[in-house]
């Protein structure tokens, strides 16, 4: 289990190894055929196995590699085809690695009516970076989010997987401190 | 001395300090040599006041809160252990006026009990209605849910009881209960408060509709933005299976129900069930044609009755205390209670659960205490993205499924987001078109391309580019929107933009009062 390096607190439903950034590309190969075979290994033979399988990938690895379509098709009897057509439809499943810290910001409505606009202005500007867009320099990815559930300690933001509510911009500043950098 | 506090393990509540809170009172009680015992409950609801932390004295739970991990000494100071005054004392919990003037049935135990303390479920009336089921046939069963007026929370309002007479009525060797608890909708979030504060109702919900049905298979498709609610989840269903409530002999009855949850992957339009039916077989959430209806043909093409978390949950109460308890709550054919969610920009967002009948003025101001900003409300927006813009000369409408679609506007989910007069409600109505781009599931052209032009003829009317012409687009895009989507999400994504534009003309620059027209008849 992972912490939060600001809160010292366990981090959940983010992802354990961010990306493969620092490895060759065969220690990175190899790497993702094990998460593969871990995945297939644990969830194939459930029925409806495909999104359980893509869960299981990014949560090694925090996103979806290309790479891992053939081997999932064939262990699924599916085509490459309809695999990929998944990954890419479902808004969770990640097709690039993401930067060290994964800032989600709430658009939805309730967020809104808090100050989640000006607040997104702020974090694009203070991050350097816009919605879907990883920093050049690896260190941080922002997402939308449409709701969290959240909605009445509005705006709400999670940061590597970690929900925070009533976050203004200078919440915002304190909770990413210096490790966006 | 030995100390008994709550501390909520609530999303919400985690979100804004309750786990440092947590741990910080552990740490104070340990240097002063109390024994402390912290429970990790559910949150009651008042949220605005979360974390809020409750001591248990001789007079009952004694609330403080907001509490930060500051406040923890001079709370100790006070004598927080015998419940003593301090500036954040509000008291027995149970007598602050937005809990106290509630009407608690599916979420009497939420933020009450330990939501994965099987015990503590039993000792607060859990597993009666269960039990109760057990002795019933399942034809029984089926009548009791429908006489008690019950109808889906999910959005769409049909009569449960119809929807499990349908399964049940289907023969097949293999039926399914599938839980829809992807609650999609933005300002809402019941469903994982009772999932994160009370989940073995949930699971007691699922194994009454698996005995109904004739289906000894359940899922949860759960969101995946509730990854708190996962990890309660789990731990209740395994507490279940270990006491013999889940598995082969459902206590002893001989009856078999098997439950498993499914994590969705960040897809609004998988909360419709079809939609959701896909993605649970590992497919797109691409919007199935009906019929079949799932009752008939759902998950893997067999029967299913798929019911939204709160549905669900409010069944044990109905096969404890029996449908006419629950069918005398409510106002016309809206019976029971509904748990209304108050959020956006209210002095005190939270969980309201509520017969129905009640007003939308009496949930703002009663209870929500107005806007947070201090400056006048001036709309809401009810039942989630597609739910209609109500403004404040409307604030008297009860809350009631028919009184709504009547004013062109929809209950819903029961979410209630509330903003102030700074609202910019062109803007409001381009949100709603660009979030049904971003979430449409692409089958049908009304929605896929509507939605994006919707998006592009608001910005020309915004710009000032022939306002009257883009008008006139905009309409006739949302009536072909509303009547040629295959579902709600492009059939309804009109509601807002349309009472946006009634009620709000000055917002995209309309003078002229004759170029609006009222919105549309409700939702099929
Ligand atoms: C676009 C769209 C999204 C929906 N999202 C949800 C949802 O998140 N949760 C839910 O319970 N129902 C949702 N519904 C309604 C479901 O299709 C379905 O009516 C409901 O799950 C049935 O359960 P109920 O009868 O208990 O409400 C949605 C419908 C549409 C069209
Ligand atoms: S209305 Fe939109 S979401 Fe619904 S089926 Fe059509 S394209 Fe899909
Ligand atoms: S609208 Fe932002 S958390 Fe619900």
């Amino acid at each position: 289990m992972r912490r939060d390096q600001q809160t010292g607190l366990s981090v959940h439903g983010a992802h354990g190894v961010y990306g493969v950034r620092g490895m060759s590309d065969t220690q990175a190969s190899t790497a993702i055929a094990q998460t593969v075979q871990r995945a297939l290994a644990a969830h194939a033979d459930r029925p409806g196995a495909l999104l359980p399988i893509l869960h299981a990938i990014q949560h090694e690895l925090g996103w979806v590699p290309r790479e891992v379509v053939p081997a999932v098709a064939t262990a699924l009897n599916l085509s490459r085809a309809e695999i990929a057509g998944v990954i890419s439809f479902y808004h969770d499943f990640r097709s690039e690695p993401p930067g060290r810290t994964l800032v989600k910001l709430c658009r939805a409505e309730a967020c809104q009516a808090m100050g989640a606009d000006a607040l997104a202005a702020h974090v694009k500007a203070r991050l350097g970076i816009d919605f879907h867009q990883t920093r050049a320099d690896g260190a941080v990815t922002l997402e939308p989010v449409y709701c969290l559930g959240n909605c009445a300690c509005a705006p709400a933001v999670t940061i590597n997987g970690r929900m925070y509510g009533r976050v203004d911009t200078a919440g915002f500043d304190r909770l990413v401190g210096g490790s966006e950098s | 001395m030995s100390v008994t506090i709550y501390v909520p393990r609530d999303a919400s509540a985690r979100s804004v300090g309750a786990d440092e809170v947590a741990v910080a009172l552990a740490e104070q009680a340990a240097r002063r040599g109390v024994e402390l015992r912290i429970i990790r409950n559910g949150s009651r609801g008042m949220l605005w006041l979360e974390p809020l932390i409750e001591v248990v004295t001789a007079a009952g739970r004694i609330a403080y809160g907001p509490v930060s991990v500051a406040d923890v000494p001079s709370l100790f100071d006070a004598g927080l252990g015998d419940g003593a005054a301090h500036p954040l004392c509000h008291g027995p919990t149970e007598q602050i006026p937005y809990f106290a003037k509630q009407q608690r049935l599916t979420f009497a135990r939420v933020g009450v009990i330990d939501p994965v303390s099987l015990v503590d479920y039993e000792a607060h009336e859990g597993l009666r209605g269960l039990r109760a089921a057990l002795a019933c046939s399942p034809a029984e069963i089926v009548q009791a849910v429908l006489d008690s007026g019950l109808r889906g929370r999910g959005g769409a309002a049909f009569p449960t009881g119809i929807k499990w007479k349908t399964v049940l009525d289907t023969p097949a060797t293999q039926k399914y209960v599938v839980c829809n608890a992807d609650e999609g909708d933005s300002g809402t979030f019941s469903d994982r408060m009772v999932m994160e504060g009370d989940p073995f109702v949930l699971i007691e919900g699922m194994i009454i509709a698996g005995l109904a049905v004739g289906a000894t298979q359940g899922y949860i498709y759960l969101r995946s933005e509730y990854p708190d609610a996962a990890a309660v989840l789990d731990e209740a269903i395994a507490v279940a299976q270990q006491a013999g409530v889940l598995g082969p002999d459902v206590l002893g009855s001989g009856r078999r129900f098997d439950l498993e949850v499914r994590i969705g992957a960040g897809s609004y339009v998988c909360g419709e069930e079809t939609a959701l039916l896909e993605s649970l077989e590992g497919k797109r959430g691409i919007v199935r044609y009906r019929p079949p209806m799932p009752a008939v043909a759902g998950l893997w093409g067999k029967p299913t009755a798929v019911n939204n978390v709160v549905t669900l949950a409010s069944v044990p109460i109905i096969l404890d205390r029996g449908a006419a308890h629950y069918r005398n709550w409510g106002a016309g054919r809206s019976h029971g209670t509904l748990a209304f969610q108050l959020a956006g920009n209210l002095a005190r967002g939270g969980l309201v659960e509520r017969a129905f009948g009640v007003t939308l003025r009496e949930l703002l101001y009663d209870y929500g205490g107005g806007s947070a900003t201090g400056r006048p409300l001036r709309a809401v927006q009810v039942g989630g993205p597609l739910g209609a813009f109500v403004p404040a000369s409307d604030f008297d409408l009860p809350l009631d499924y028919e009184a709504f679609i009547a004013k062109g506007a929809i209950v819903g989910h029961g979410g209630i987001v509330a903003f102030d007069d700074t609202v910019d409600m062109a803007k409001m109505a381009r949100y709603a078109m660009e979030f049904c781009a971003i979430e449409s599931c692409g089958k049908c052209t009304p929605c896929r391309i509507g939605a994006t032009r919707g998006v592009e003829v608001i910005d020309r009317l915004l710009a000032g580019d022939r306002p009257r012409l883009q008008l006139a687009v905009l309409r006739d895009l949302c009536d072909t929107m509303e009547n040629a989507s295959l579902c709600a999400l492009g059939g309804m994504t009109p509601y807002p933009v349309k009472s946006a534009l009634e009620h709000f003309p000055g917002d995209f620059g309309i003078t002229d009062a004759a170029t609006t027209t009222s919105p549309g008849p409700g939702r099929p």
